[in-house]
């Protein structure tokens, strides 16, 4: 049986859309899929040493569960945001779900590799000593590479 | 059942189940039967479709009323 090959775009740098790419990345090489995630734009600040920058707007995610109905004007307030993402991190940790960087921790134990945008880091003027180490940095040329010979490729 | 291994991943969530069960099974050798206890309502199908797809039999399972319990053979 020839292995089974996934291509992800990690494109959001939010902590709700953080989790599919590590997910999906994470199970797919336990189920022994070669696998690498093509990190851009704000896609590209999942993949920062710190993570404590990644968090949840309630304003952006009108679907967000909330304790008590939240006007739009009061999850516009100060300090709202960082409330909704101490929040879902509690309630992550409560239900056994993991974290950011446990995810990531697994992708990379599992050989999950990382593409950082190079433009990206060009175009919002990153700092590579900011960014984990191991990753490989280029272009589309580079996520097409892999990528066009997958049998699993999205975009998120 | 007999087992070589067992892995407690209780309490845990998807995929974090699944990802043990993977880690568990790189250090055993083929043949060997690894015992996996989990809370994860999801991981019934999960560990069937993981059995599938990694060719790791799933040789035995049970549910004793909120608890999971899977007997897998690694290839």
């Amino acid at each position: 049986m020839t292995q089974k090959r996934m291509a992800i775009i990690a494109t959001k740098g939010t902590l709700d859309m953080a989790y599919p790419p590590f997910i999906l990345s994470s199970t797919a090489a336990a189920l022994d899929y070669e696998v690498q995630i093509f990190f851009t734009f704000y896609g590209l600040t999942l993949l920062r040493k710190d993570l404590s920058g990644v968090k949840i707007s309630p304003l952006a995610n009108p679907a967000m569960p909330m304790p008590v109905p939240m006007p739009v004007l009061v999850s516009a307030l100060p300090g709202m945001e960082s409330m909704a993402t101490m929040m879902m991190k509690q309630k992550i940790k409560a239900k056994g779900v993991a974290s950011i960087e446990e995810l990531r921790s697994a992708c990379i134990e599992s050989g999950v590799k990382f593409i950082g945008c190079e433009m990206t880091v060009d175009l919002f003027d990153f700092k590579r000593e900011d960014f984990i180490d191991g990753i490989e940095y280029g272009g589309a040329s580079t996520f097409f590479g892999f990528a066009g010979n997958t049998d699993i490729c999205l975009f998120i | 059942m007999d087992f070589s291994k067992e892995l407690d991943a209780r309490g845990l969530n998807c995929p974090l189940p699944i990802i043990k069960t993977k880690k568990a099974l790189n250090d055993m050798t083929s043949g060997q039967v690894l015992k996996v206890l989990s809370t994860d309502a999801g991981s019934v199908k999960d560990m069937q479709a993981f059995a599938t797809q990694t060719g790791n039999e799933l040789v035995g399972s049970e549910a004793q009323g909120k608890e999971y319990v899977f007997f897998l053979k690694k290839k």
